[in-house]
């Protein structure tokens, strides 16, 4: 923050560097952070993608052989190391990075009027580290024994103990816990500089109250990280004594692990990891999932031209829904033999983010009802955002029960329900993000032809996945099994797995479509203008893509809030933020 | 782009609303800068920036008191040692490193930078001094028979000792940074460097005092 000497004075506005690797690699500009952030996800999320996809062909193909296996058969060992990772990389480097780090770097600080991140060092490093913690995390797959097998959620005793909990479990569950923990460190120097960012460098006029609701969930979300990340972090250093320094944090006396009596630890509680864990992890999910949220706010907005219905109302639900989720970390935990006293109270917690959760609902129908609504993709995408988020939280209400969470806990009913309102939804909202801002971006615009075919496929292709899962786990399904061979009330299941393969590897591949718009785009995509969808933030008052500091060197004021459009007795639809009031053109 | 509500840029370029963000003194004009391709932002950013950054420290630390108590609840197999005493010591050291750090900033305040380097590094040594003082502990306690993972007593005095220290490292690096460096042609003012540091420092004073507090009373 202080360590680094100046050279060279500003004059005006600051000047971008010369020579490619300050420009491209080590870049302290918040908007190649921003991308280095989205194609880090990127590639993640087609790793993480292929990974399902393997878990998917083996559930329906128990005997078919994967070339460069050794054995060619998927062990199920090797089946949960493919969970592990597939949740791990999902979570930690597709839905914590793309739409907070990645859209929330290029776009916060141009969306409130600021030249740069407060801190463009801090932003490079935490950029790197989240690198650093990628290469570690994805490094567990090439050491002896091979990825984990304790799931995202690396639950003690089975991530504690070592290699002799399975394959994995050695050096590839070590490398995971400390790939985690650097994650951790990455992703609190983020939240500090979003956090200070978004109230010190607001520009004139940019009032908390005129920001948009981008700005607000990521600021939000900045909050839940500062707060959630380094309780996982203390968790991961705990855990990893446990592995390496023989400390009994988590594990238990008297295990018998393999006909082996563990001797070495006693006296630790797994409960507790569960707790620590699920205090970082039930706000880790709203990290994912509320960037989403203001970003199709703001979408839906756009494209029905009709003002956020109920602005300071979606700010609030968004506050209540990051406060509420450091209440209901328990109710992950109602099989763990919890009082029911306390499942009662964790109950009620989560019953009570349904609330908020149905004001934004209604507010984004509020917003979009009787609106003059373009169909472009970004819109379709935030439309289908929206159906998810419905759709996952229905299901939400049920998982809440602790009674029916027993019956339901650890079946498909709870993969169903995380994958759309977690997975999915928030998946969505980077589809949307990305539609919406490229031409910012690149200059280019995206397909809208290919974008819709994509988003079509994709739209159909996630409900045909995972609306099935929640018949298995109404069936008792249990999740992470690898085959169902020889498990006779699971037969008759067969075909609905069957059916999820298929629409998986469809949907699999009409991402595909999406890459090739991505890259077909970038380099011959038809040019956009500053302003192609006709919007009213700051963004789009500057060139696209936007110069090295963004308003070369004269920050605009604000003059009002952020979803202007469709004011009566104006000639245009839509005033953006920056114009001056005197030039707002109003009919007579 | 509608005709009426055009010249977006003109307005831009006009600077009706430029510079928002206040300059600090000693802006763009006399060449003080925001070399290196940063912009200037307010000093009290900085501010924001630290108090955010002790917020996150606080959920660090408030994860480990209640994994210390939970722990201690929940297992059978504590077993209390007795803390070196090396450790008092050690406190009141802390505790007038805090007071220095605050004769330091008056004299800079006033403008004696002599007099306030002087009690800065008096501030920075008491600093070093601490840990090694926390150094002797943990000898002491290893020649007791007492390491890591003897007991989770002893698990968690050294977690919680050492990760003090480790912050208090970072902290005794940042008075050196603000005593040593140049701050003539930088984004942040020396006192605030210096207000900053203070900040950090009784709070890392305060969370000895609580950690301390918590190992001594929960044997």
């Amino acid at each position: 923050m202080v360590t680094h000497d100046e050279s060279g004075g500003g004059h005006g506005h600051h000047h971008p560097p010369s020579g490619f690797i300050r420009k491209y690699i080590f870049s302290i500009d918040h908007k190649v952070i921003g991308i280095q952030y989205f194609f880090l996800a990127l590639f993640s999320v087609f790793v993480g993608m292929t990974l399902s996809l393997l878990m998917r062909i083996h559930l329906v193909w128990p005997n078919i052989k994967f070339p460069l296996n050794p054995g060619g058969l998927m062990t199920p060992e090797q089946y949960l190391a493919l969970v592990t990772m597939h949740g791990s990389i999902m979570v930690f480097m597709v839905l914590t990075t793309a739409p907070q780090s990645g859209f929330g770097n290029y776009f916060l600080p141009i969306q409130i009027g600021a030249e740069d991140m407060a801190f463009p060092v801090l932003n490079m490093l935490s950029f790197w580290t989240t690198f650093v913690s990628l290469c570690v995390l994805v490094s567990a797959f090439f050491v002896t024994g091979g990825a984990p097998i304790s799931g995202w959620t690396a639950y003690p005793t089975l991530s504690a103990l070592g290699e002799i909990t399975g394959p994995g479990q050695g050096a590839g569950q070590t490398l995971w816990v400390i790939g985690v923990a650097i994650f951790c460190i990455a992703s609190l120097l983020g939240a500090l500089n979003f956090i200070t960012t978004t109230l010190d460098l607001r520009t004139k006029g940019m009032t908390l109250g005129r920001m948009p609701l981008t700005c607000w969930s990521w600021l939000i979300t900045a909050i839940l990280g500062l707060l959630a990340f380094g309780v996982l972090l203390a968790a991961c250093l705990l855990l990893l004594l446990d592995r390496v320094a023989g400390t009994s944090f988590f594990i238990p006396g008297g295990l018998v692990v393999t006909d082996q009596v563990i001797v070495s630890h006693k006296g630790g509680s797994p409960l507790l990891w569960q707790h620590l864990f699920w205090f970082f992890g039930h706000p880790e999910v709203y990290i994912a999932i509320l960037p989403g949220m203001g970003v199709a706010s703001h979408i839906l907005s756009n494209f029905a031209r009709k003002p956020v219905f109920g602005y300071r109302a979606m700010v609030a639900a968004m506050s209540a829904i990051g406060f509420l989720g450091f209440c209901v970390w328990g109710h992950h935990m109602f099989v763990s033999g919890m009082s029911p006293y306390s499942a009662f109270a964790f109950s009620l917690m989560t019953m009570t983010i349904g609330v908020p959760s149905a004001i934004k609902t209604f507010n984004w129908l509020g917003t979009i009802w009787g609106g003059r609504i373009q169909f472009r993709t970004s819109m379709l995408f935030a439309l289908g955002f929206v159906s998810l988020f419905v759709t996952g939280g229905l299901s939400g209400l049920f998982l809440a029960q602790p009674s029916l969470d027993l019956y339901l806990h650890d079946t498909y009913f709870v993969v169903a329900h995380f994958h759309l309102i977690m997975g999915v939804a928030a998946i969505f909202g980077i589809f949307a993000a990305t539609f919406f801002w490229f031409p910012k971006m690149f200059g280019r615009m995206l397909n809208e032809t290919l974008g819709k075919i994509h988003f079509w496929i994709t739209f159909i292709g996630v409900y045909s996945i995972f609306m099935p899962m929640h018949f298995l786990g109404l069936a008792a399904h249990p999740r992470r099994y690898s085959d169902i061979t020889g498990i006779n009330f699971l037969q008759p299941l067969h075909s609905v797995h069957y059916f999820i393969t298929m629409a998986a590897m469809i949907t699999i591949t009409a991402q595909l479509i999406f890459l090739v718009n991505l890259f077909y785009s970038m380099f011959a995509g038809e040019k956009a203008g500053d302003n192609p969808w006709h919007a009213t933030t700051l963004e789009w008052a500057i060139p696209s893509p936007p110069p090295f500091d963004n308003f070369a060197g004269n920050v605009p004021s604000v003059y009002r809030g952020a979803y202007e459009f469709s004011l009566p007795d104006h000639t245009e639809d839509y005033v953006p933020q920056h114009l001056i009031p005197e030039k707002v053109a109003k009919a007579r | 782009m509608p005709a009426t509500l055009t010249p977006d840029i003109e307005i831009i370029e006009s600077g009706h609303g430029g510079g928002g963000i206040d300059i600090p003194a000693g802006g763009d004009d006399d060449g003080g800068g925001s070399g290196g391709g940063r912009p200037q932002i307010p000093q009290r950013a900085y501010f924001t920036m630290i108090q955010l950054a002790l917020a996150g420290i606080v959920m660090f630390f408030m994860a480990l008191t209640s994994s210390f108590l939970v722990r201690k609840g929940l297992g059978d197999d504590w077993v209390a040692f007795g803390l070196p005493k090396v450790l008092w010591f050690n406190s009141l050291i802390l505790i007038v490193s805090s007071v220095t750090i605050e004769i330091a900033r008056r004299h800079l305040r006033e403008g004696a930078l002599a007099i306030f380097k002087r009690w800065w590094v008096i501030t920075t040594a008491l600093g070093i001094l601490f840990v090694t003082g926390q150094w002797v502990a943990w000898r002491n306690l290893a020649a007791q028979g007492v390491f890591l993972a003897t007991n989770p007593s002893s698990s968690f005095f050294y977690v919680l000792t050492a990760l003090h220290a480790l912050h208090l490292m970072g902290g005794i690096i940042f008075l050196l940074v603000v005593a040593l460096r140049s701050w003539r042609r930088s984004r942040i003012t020396r006192s605030t460097a210096a207000g900053l540091a203070a900040i950090y420092w009784h709070f890392m004073d305060g969370l000895w005092l609580f950690l301390f507090a918590l190992l001594y009373l929960g044997r």
